[in-house]
């Protein structure tokens, strides 16, 4: 059951992903272009998704999941520099090549070789990151 | 007024998706700790349902390019050593930084969480600086 969830709102996700446009690495340079030629469209979509989770949020949370006893949300509270500094370079990536994790994983679907070889750069990213953890 | 149209109805289904994985499962949708928490977690007891929604991610692409192959009429932009230096910095940045536009974005902001609302100005900020930069070069 909760393999189908996953599969179902992954499914869901993607298709948002695609039609509102930010799978297109162009359309996002052009949303982060704010002091250039601005394409204030994307903005859209996070209004979008944080409309619509601030409607549902506030009333899931109210009640336990379906398929679980509590919700498990983030703990931590403190603004670190893990996080200041993460959110920094992943900016800096993201307004490199306009793709974030989700749109990445989509696009490898057009197999084209720039949207592969994105992926598994994030991928030995992520395993670097999980490397200089554990030293 | 049109070209909201696809962003907004695009953005409501990223919502729901969310809305429905707290709902049902009750977890945050963050996309990059879905993907360090399954395919590439090397572990045993690490959660299906993180693994099939990276498969849904997908199986939604596949389902548009059948369906309406003009949604991927994109190119990607960047050389290739630049195109490795952003999936580099994005897969480690967003590990290092506990969230990415999905985790702290979609689900951070809505819950009103402190850490989301900073990340979330931070990788904007340096996103927008950084596509001044090179526009600059």
């Amino acid at each position: 059951m909760r393999i189908l969830v996953g599969l179902m709102a992954g499914m869901i996700f993607g298709i948002g992903l695609i039609v509102s446009g930010m799978t297109n690495p162009s359309k996002v340079i052009g949303f982060l272009d704010l002091f250039g030629n601005w394409d204030y469209s994307l903005a859209f979509v996070m209004g979008g998704a944080v409309i619509v989770n601030l409607i549902f949020f506030k009333l899931i949370l109210k009640k336990k999941p379906v398929l679980d006893s509590s919700h498990s949300l983030p703990l931590k509270t403190d603004i670190d520099k893990s996080l200041i500094f993460g959110s920094t370079l992943f900016g800096v990536g993201w307004g490199l090549a306009g793709i974030c994790p989700g749109p990445g994983i989509v696009n490898l679907v057009t197999l084209d070789y720039k949207a592969i070889i994105f992926v598994i750069s994030l991928v030995i990213g992520m395993l670097i990151h999980k490397g200089v953890q554990r030293l | 007024m049109e070209n909201i149209i696809s962003p907004l109805i695009g953005g409501m289904l990223i919502g729901v998706a969310s809305s429905f994985i707290l709902f049902v499962l009750g977890r945050i949708t963050g996309i990059s700790g879905i993907l360090a928490g399954s395919f590439l977690s090397f572990s045993k007891t690490a959660e299906a349902w993180k693994y099939s929604f990276i498969i849904g991610l997908i199986l939604s692409g596949i389902t548009m390019k059948v369906i309406s192959p003009d949604s991927f009429n994109y190119e990607f932009i960047g050389s290739i050593p630049v195109t490795i230096v952003a999936g580099l910095l994005v897969g480690f940045g967003t590990r290092l930084g506990s969230g990415c536009t999905s985790g702290h974005g979609v689900c951070g902001l809505p819950r009103g969480s402190a850490r989301s609302i900073v990340a979330t100005l931070v990788f904007m900020g340096v996103g927008i600086i950084t596509v001044f930069i090179k526009g600059m070069l």
